[in-house]
């Protein structure tokens, strides 16, 4: 069995392949172990629990944003870094950029302050549900990479933020003690919760071409893709617009659906 | 150099409810990490977190810390043990105002935030005890206060490996050395306290270890070089089912739910349910006589596995390469959990150290002893986390000596002019392999013997054993090899303590001290004098 490895290494890249016929491996992290004791000492990549939960090893195996430790190589695959992240060295990539993303949408203000104040409802088992697959994410880039937006749009938030902005903005605990000002709460969230959809507007949920690639790479069976199309909806009941509406030749109406602009529709 | 109050070394959930702990009292906090915030043992831990709320059956504290002193064989502190138990309610009210988000039950009256809360059970708890998220508890609460760090401004540094603590003369700690792995430089951090949150060393049974590559307790190796003490290192936990030869864990859930252990035969030779150190030696003494050991997961429907253990199928499938709906799949029991490590006081400061503290699995607190009961691992992280950030940011005054000079720039270099005779990465193989046979689930005085004359052989080759990565920076190679170094150093401080506990009890079974013996009822410690590793 060939393998071929997108190798950077000093500055510049090449295609190197490494014949493992002769090592035992099941799945694609063990052979780069065994490439990297038994063939080349320099070959650089992550890896945590082996498991699939902790996000370090996700590579491109033939184009596609998998981690290497959940997937069996086959003869001939090729396999690179994540797109969108700077290749420190072979595989390894600096997550710093896609990780800040999280920040974006993470309230300015910290819960820590406020937590003796606001006595939350108890969730139910329902309420739980809403947001049960969202906390499955390990972060491990995968969607980020997969992204064709963040190839235009280099400050697009990315889709693990985004569904982090949906998980949050659907947890009833989740209350900002901020100036809200005095318009009437216009949607079924809780209004307190509205600077979340206010974060997303500019390089986030309008900016989506909804594709579908975050929703097929990841790992967890995640749905970047639906989160964003509820952030819209949900922004459409707050008052908020489409901008692509509001650019003349560009875009379709938004009949009411309340799933905003949609060029794949 | 900037000095900052509180120095957290470890991303896993020690080390972040310690950093919201202090960036909630207005400390100026850094947290550390080797890789990435969250890519920690953490994420791993599936079962859930006890605390007696009692939501599903009437429980208390008490009980719990009864519980929790009987799977302790008689090595717990009644104190420490008393001190986690009575905080665990409170400690996941924290918890949900976190926004963790624990599974839930419908509850009839009004209720109170937390008495929503699922709850199951877990072996050897009298009460249906551990909250949980799924199968993803630990990854949960995990990313839940990775969240709540961000939103607190806790300041990161990704991609630090920790060298050594900085100490003075008389071992007071002013901070730590790391090895910036992008940069391929030294980077001192230098602090008012200094924290230990690092995680356990189980990864030195390589290959025969459910635990992360990474888990090689750099921060007890680093504890043990400055003079900090060392206990209950001989008591390793090993989990019946782990995926042969892949050793990546197959949830006790499935036991739970009706899975049978078989023998190439298909006899089955056990009680499945019962604890895990008794499964694990009814285990080992079929691998003994040559049978080769099976977890069938066919006693239990289709239905309830696709519901019950979706990621088990899919595991089975990839790292065995059998459908569990069709033939059983191949297991052996696998090191999980390691009780022992850096010896700390009840304020959980390290013992032999001033400034530096120690929290979770890297800490022996005194709490799980000579075995620990599941759900209390996620427990003692939050909990113990927290008081050591709280009692760390007590330390006032300044430190009355300058550093001693460190030698982590000679170590480096050093290391770089090793000729490459000897291979860490498959030296680590066989270093878990026979760590396994002969610090395994049952031991003899003879055969640990011979693995500290393995280690030795190990150590004295350590000076062939370099690099074939010749770059600084990115170099992982290099970074594989310092694990390693760490790796033989706690194993050889395993070894002595397994070798001196001339007893069975808890984890820690001799087949040639098969009894429990009162006289033993006490911790063996172990240190470093004039360089040499010593138990006491």
């Amino acid at each position: 069995m060939k393998l071929t490895i997108r190798r950077h290494q000093e500055g510049k890249s090449h295609d190197e392949t490494f014949d493992v016929a002769s090592l035992k491996v099941t799945t694609l992290l063990e052979a780069l172990y065994e490439i990297k004791a038994k063939l080349d000492g320099t070959l650089t990549f992550d890896a945590g629990c082996r498991s699939g939960v902790c996000g370090a090893c996700a590579v491109r195996v033939n184009g596609r944003e998998t981690l290497a430790c959940s997937y069996k190589p086959k003869d001939g695959d090729r396999i690179e870094p994540l797109n969108y992240h700077p290749v420190q060295r072979d595989l390894r990539v600096d997550k710093t950029k896609a990780l800040e993303t999280l920040k974006k949408v993470l309230s300015k203000f910290s819960i820590l302050h406020s937590q003796f104040s606001m006595p939350h409802p108890p969730l139910t088992p329902e309420d739980e549900a809403t947001f049960r697959l969202q906390t499955d994410c390990i972060l491990c880039d995968s969607c980020y990479s997969a992204c064709p937006v963040l190839a235009v749009n280099p400050d697009f938030l990315g889709p693990f933020a985004l569904t982090r902005a949906w998980r949050y903005l659907t947890d009833p605990r989740y209350q900002m003690e901020e100036s809200l000002g005095d318009s009437e709460p216009q949607s079924s969230i809780l209004h307190s919760q509205s600077s979340i959809l206010d974060t997303v507007q500019t390089n986030g949920i309008w900016d989506c071409t909804l594709c579908g690639e975050c929703t097929a790479v990841c790992p967890q069976h995640i749905d970047p893709k639906s989160d964003i199309m509820q952030l819209r909806g949900e922004s459409l009941k707050a008052g908020y617009s489409d901008p692509n509406l509001s650019n003349p030749g560009f875009g379709t109406p938004d009949f009411g659906g309340g799933f905003g602009f949609d060029p794949n529709f | 150099m900037q000095r900052i109050d509180l120095l957290v070394v470890g991303s896993g959930g020690a080390g972040l409810a310690a950093a919201l702990e202090a960036a909630s009292r207005g400390a100026k906090v850094a947290v550390v990490t080797k890789s990435l915030p969250t890519q920690a043992q953490t994420c791993m831990a599936q079962g859930g977190i006890n605390a007696a709320l009692g939501n599903v059956e009437p429980d208390s504290p008490e009980e719990h810390v009864a519980d929790t002193l009987r799977s302790a064989h008689g090595l717990a502190d009644e104190a420490m043990v008393r001190t986690l138990c009575e905080s665990a309610p409170e400690t996941i009210a924290w918890l949900d105002r976190m926004l963790v988000p624990f599974s839930r039950v419908d509850s009839l009256e009004t209720p109170h935030s937390l008495q929503t809360i699922a709850q199951r059970r877990l072996g050897g708890a009298s009460h249906p005890r551990a909250c949980y998220a799924q199968d993803f508890t630990g990854l949960k609460i995990l990313q839940s206060l990775y969240d709540r760090c961000l939103e607190a401004g806790v300041r990161f540094h990704s991609g630090l490996y920790l060298l050594d603590l900085i100490t003075t003369e008389d071992r007071e700690v002013l901070g730590a050395e790391f090895w910036d792995i992008r940069a391929g430089e030294l980077r001192p951090i230098l602090a008012r306290a200094t924290l230990l949150a690092t995680g356990g060393f189980g990864g030195l049974y390589h290959g025969y270890s459910t635990n992360a590559y990474g888990a090689s307790g750099d921060g007890i190796a680093a504890a043990l070089r400055a003079g900090g003490v060392l206990e209950d290192m001989e008591f390793v936990q090993f989990h019946p089912t782990a995926i042969r030869p892949a050793a990546v864990l197959i949830s006790e859930a499935a036991r739970g739910a009706g899975a049978w252990l078989v023998n190439e035969v298909g006899e089955r030779f056990t009680d499945e349910l019962g604890p895990r150190d008794v499964v694990a030696r009814a285990m080992f003494e079929q691998i003994a006589k040559g049978h080769e050991l099976f977890l069938d997961l066919r006693p239990i429907s289709e239905g309830t596995l696709r519901e019950l253990l979706p990621q088990e199928l899919h595991l089975a499938r990839l790292h065995a390469e059998v459908d569990p709906l069709q033939e059983p799949i191949p297991v052996m029991p696998a090191v999980h959990y390691t009780m022992g490590g850096i010896a700390v006081d009840s304020t959980l400061r390290i013992r032999g150290l001033r400034r530096a503290y120690a929290a979770g699995e890297c800490s022996a607190a005194r709490i799980h002893g000579a075995n620990r009961l599941g759900g209390n691992s996620l427990l003692e992280i939050v909990v113990f986390g927290r008081m050591a950030a709280a009692n760390a940011l007590d330390e006032s005054g300044s430190p009355s000596q300058p550093p001693s000079l460190g030698n982590a720039r000679e170590r480096i270099e050093a290391i770089f002019a090793r000729p490459q005779r000897f291979n860490h990465y498959l030296k680590r193989k066989i270093l878990g392999k026979r760590l396994y046979h002969d610090l395994g689930i049952v031991r003899d005085g003879a055969l640990i013997g011979d693995a500290l004359d393995f280690i030795g052989e190990l150590e004295s080759r350590l000076g062939e054993t370099g690099l074939r990565d010749r770059s600084r920076a990115e170099n992982r190679d290099l970074v594989e090899l310092l694990e390693y170094e760490n790796s033989l150093l706690l194993a050889r401080a395993l070894a002595l303590a397994a070798h001196k506990r001339q007893e069975s009890r808890g984890a820690h079974y001799r087949s040639d001290h098969p009894e429990e013996s009162k006289a033993w009822e006490r911790h063996i410690q172990v240190k470093m004098e004039d360089g040499e590793v010593v138990t006491c």
